[in-house]
């Protein structure tokens, strides 16, 4: 089966400062996949560069279509969605808004109404409060109001930047649940960043370890999660 | 009383227009985060054009809708083509480059259509219903083309996919390339917009003050200070503070200073805004993290 | 610096100073004044930028501190028979005063909002000066005429005579000196670090300990009081002043000059002052009809190629040589 997502050779930059050295990897349709690493590694500037919202080189390859090079609404209309590190919810505007936003690339207007009410069925809080600001709203329901934007693209593949961060263990674990229940039901792949390692390996298929922007190691989550000399020396636990 | 009623519905008159000013530089604050300084020329050169379209015979109304399709296109096309290298330029090269417009308008305008001062038509004649004890028929109807306007961008901005996309790309241009959202393209349209009704502006207030390429200088101010008043990111905000500036703009020529010194008004509100209200009296406050 | 090159300095300085002495006299009258008022501009120009690039806060009122020190000057030589040279320091301290007291609206404005206020500034002063309560002091519309000062002693050199328009040179050339050496001192030491650091980061600089408000409002003071020296020197050197010749196409003027000269740059004062007075005569060549629109195009031109003008690029290509010259050991 050919890959959805195929990355070889990708470097990026923040201006002068090169953050990512030659990163390769893959992803298969369906599958989740999870990039792991200390702070500072490149994992957020790896999903950056999957939208190509930082300066890339080498090739990155989704559903065939080569990625380098095209500004970041092309990526998305080819149906990549991110839900980037601090939500980047449109806190002026309404939950409502921020969902129709989430739906702004799709022409099929019944499929975006359909969907605009799954996601309330699924996530009945935001139901609640969909007038309300969405600045207003809490932490937890901040990140269930991203997720269901990017949701709202039908997209293909979901890139989450660190979906745990700065929330309650309750809420996280409701997130999580809710993310195996898409990647399954809507068989949407999933790239995740996650700096909790025990978490994103519970969830991920896959998995990808950055050390300083180049890939230290790689393979199924089950054999990282077993191996206790990795675990120990990598992700401290 | 009757003088001092006179005063403030030719104040409210003149506020309408204040008010289209400020709307303008209000759409383009809120979509690009700059102040134009060159949008009064821009109007007053719209202007311009709706005078040459009618000279060439035109009736009103069609020379009106051209112009103003006309300027929207060219607000368009100006920061696209114009403005976008400087996006991410620091503020004061921006403002130079809005400086230059101001002046090759200024110039322009005196080079194509001559500095002579020219009479502009009303759409509002005097012998019509229109024309009652307080209000001349042309301040009635600019009024109410002005709430037209307000009332169309309103909906536009509130009840369309894509005036939702373009307050979406003011606020969060990052999120809103995430959705998909072209956002130079919002930006394009958001100077589109305010051009188009810096072209009202220009065609309302052109038949009081008459045409000539220094027109909009001093009413620019105004509208300014109506923007600032009115909190520069509130749009409603723009229109009080339009319709509040023209009062006391009358008020105070007529009772206190005289007329010479109005721009010397309009410098203190600005300065008095800025200082004691500098999010104006109904802007938000808004709190940035170190 | 070894001894070689303070030796070619010392050369070059005395050429420089040969060519400064002898200038005025090889060339025709109306040149001579153009060269003073580029000196005159010069000055208000790096007045303008202490305030703009050194200390980032942009004033598009400068035009109205350059009025302001005019009309002093204009008013004290005028009805008080003040001697010209006089007046400088007068315009000065006035202007201080003045831009002092601006500058405390001016501490809640950033960026635009601060171009925008000024920019009401620079409207509302020359039909200040138009009112007709004052008219007796500053000649509503008409303004005042003044004589030019006669130079001290005669002088004569390759047959030209040491006329006003000539000793006015070599005072400007004087007060210009001085100024830019009273600008270079106080900038170079802690005061220039500040107002940079204040530029920079404000939120960082309160931090450190600098006293942000009074820092600010100072600088809008000495920055005002160079410019209003500046509008003393020009009314001088003009003889004559008048609300119309003080619009707020003068505060652009001053903008520009500082942007195309570069800014926190004090030789980039004299390249903005060469450029705001010739090359707006040289638009009036391309277009008799529309100059304004040809400088504007200079301008919008002069920002996407030269952004952090004259200076900036001088240092970027002496950068670029000094890179190309050193390569970096241990490439990747």
């Amino acid at each position: 089966m050919p890959k959805l997502l195929e990355v070889s050779k990708l470097c990026a930059s923040y201006g002068a400062t090169q953050v990512l050295y030659d990163v390769d990897f893959s992803l298969e349709a369906g599958h989740i996949t999870a990039i792991l690493g200390a702070n500072g590694a490149g994992k957020t500037t790896t999903l950056r560069a999957l939208c190509q919202t930082v300066r890339t080189s080498g090739s990155i390859q989704f559903e065939g279509q080569q990625l380098v090079g095209k500004a970041t609404e092309s990526v998305v209309r080819l149906g990549v969605a991110h839900v980037p590190d601090g939500r980047g919810t449109f806190t002026a505007l309404s939950v409502e808004e921020n969902l129709r936003l989430g739906a702004y690339a799709r022409k099929d207007r019944a499929g975006v109404a359909a969907d605009l009410e799954k996601m309330y069925q699924r996530f009945p809080r935001l139901k609640e409060r969909r007038h309300q600001q969405a600045g207003t709203l809490s932490g937890g329901e901040q990140q269930m109001l991203a997720i269901s934007r990017a949701l709202m693209l039908s997209p293909r593949l979901l890139l989450l930047d660190e979906p745990s961060f700065g929330l309650a263990p309750l809420i996280v674990a409701e997130i999580f649940r809710i993310m195996r229940t898409i990647n399954q039901e809507d068989k949407v792949s999933m790239l995740l960043v996650e700096q909790n390692a025990s978490l994103a390996l519970d969830l991920a298929d896959h998995a990808y370890l950055l050390e300083t922007g180049r890939v230290a190691l790689s393979g199924p989550s089950a054999k990282i999660k077993s191996d206790e000399s990795v675990r120990r020396a990598y992700l401290g636990y | 009383m009757e003088a001092f009623l006179q005063q403030i519905f030719s104040g409210l008159a003149n506020g309408g227009i204040y008010a289209s000013v400020a709307l303008a530089l209000v759409m383009i604050y809120q979509s690009t985060h700059h102040i134009n300084f060159a949008q009064g020329e821009m109007a007053t050169f719209s202007t311009f054009i709706a005078w040459a379209l009618m000279q060439a015979g035109w009736p009103y109304w069609a020379a009106f809708f051209v112009t103003i399709a006309i300027s929207f296109a060219g607000g368009l096309l100006i920061q696209r083509i114009i403005l976008k290298p400087v996006e991410k330029a620091p503020v004061l090269t921006n403002v130079i480059v809005f400086i230059g417009l101001l002046v090759i308008f200024n110039a322009l305008a005196g080079w194509i259509f001559e500095h002579t001062i020219k009479a502009f038509p009303s759409p509002f004649p005097k012998d019509t219903i229109l024309q009652t004890r307080y209000f001349n028929a042309h301040d009635f109807g600019s009024i109410g083309v002005m709430l037209c306007v307000l009332m169309a961008l309103y909906a536009f901005l509130r009840f369309t996919p894509v005036g939702l996309a373009m307050r979406a790309a003011a606020q969060n241009p990052d999120s809103a390339r995430l959705v998909g959202i072209r956002v130079s393209w919002m930006l394009a349209m958001g100077w589109g917009l305010a051009a188009a009704i810096g072209a009202v502006a220009g065609m309302m207030i052109a038949p009081v003050v008459y045409l000539d390429p220094n027109m909009m200088s001093g009413i620019l101010l105004y509208g300014f200070a109506a923007a600032l008043l009115g909190g520069i990111d509130n749009p409603w905000g723009a229109v009080i503070g339009g319709f509040i500036v023209g009062v006391l703009e009358n008020l105070l020529g007529a009772y206190v200073i005289g007329t010479e010194l109005k721009l010397t008004v309009a410098l203190v509100l600005i300065v008095g805004t800025l200082t004691l209200k500098p999010n104006g009296l109904f802007g938000k406050v808004v709190v940035t993290r170190v | 610096m070894n001894n070689a090159d303070r030796k070619w300095l010392w050369i070059w300085g005395a050429v420089v100073l040969v060519a400064l002495v002898v200038l005025p006299f090889l060339v025709k009258n109306y040149r001579v004044f153009q060269f003073n008022l580029v000196l005159v501009y010069a000055i208000a120009v790096l007045g303008l930028n202490v305030l703009t690039g050194y200390n980032g806060q942009i004033s598009l009122g400068h035009g109205a501190f350059y009025a302001i020190g005019a009309y002093v000057a204009a008013v004290l030589m005028d009805r008080a028979g003040i001697p010209y040279w006089a007046t400088l320091p007068v315009a000065g301290l006035v202007c201080f005063v003045l831009g002092f007291l601006m500058g405390f609206p001016a501490l809640r404005l950033e960026g635009h909002y601060l171009a925008l206020a000024t920019f009401a500034l620079a409207l509302a002063v020359p039909q200040l000066l138009k009112f007709k309560k004052i008219e007796g002091w500053t000649g509503g519309v008409q303004g005042i005429v003044l004589n030019k000062p006669d130079p001290p002693f005669t002088f004569s050199l390759f047959g030209q005579p040491l006329n006003p328009d000539r000793w006015l040179y070599f005072f400007t050339l004087l007060v210009a000196v001085i100024m830019f050496l009273l600008a270079w001192n106080l900038l170079r030491g802690r005061v220039g670090r500040a107002l940079i650091a204040i530029r920079d980061h404000p939120i960082a600089a309160t931090a450190m300990g600098i006293n942000l408000p009074m820092f600010k409002s100072l600088t809008f003071g000495v920055s005002a009081a160079f410019t209003g020296v500046a509008g003393a020197l020009g009314a001088v050197v003009v003889a004559f002043v008048s609300p119309d010749s003080f619009t707020v196409f003068l505060s652009i003027t001053f903008l520009v000059g500082v942007v195309i000269g570069g800014l926190a740059s004090i030789p980039g004062a004299i390249f903005g002052a060469i450029f705001i007075q010739f090359v707006p005569n040289i638009a009036d060549q391309i277009s008799k009809s529309a100059p304004w629109a040809i400088y504007g195009v200079f301008l919008i031109g002069f920002m996407y190629l030269m952004p952090t003008g004259v200076m900036g690029m001088i240092h970027t290509v002496r950068a670029r040589l000094r890179r190309g010259a050193a390569r970096p050991s241990g490439q990747r």
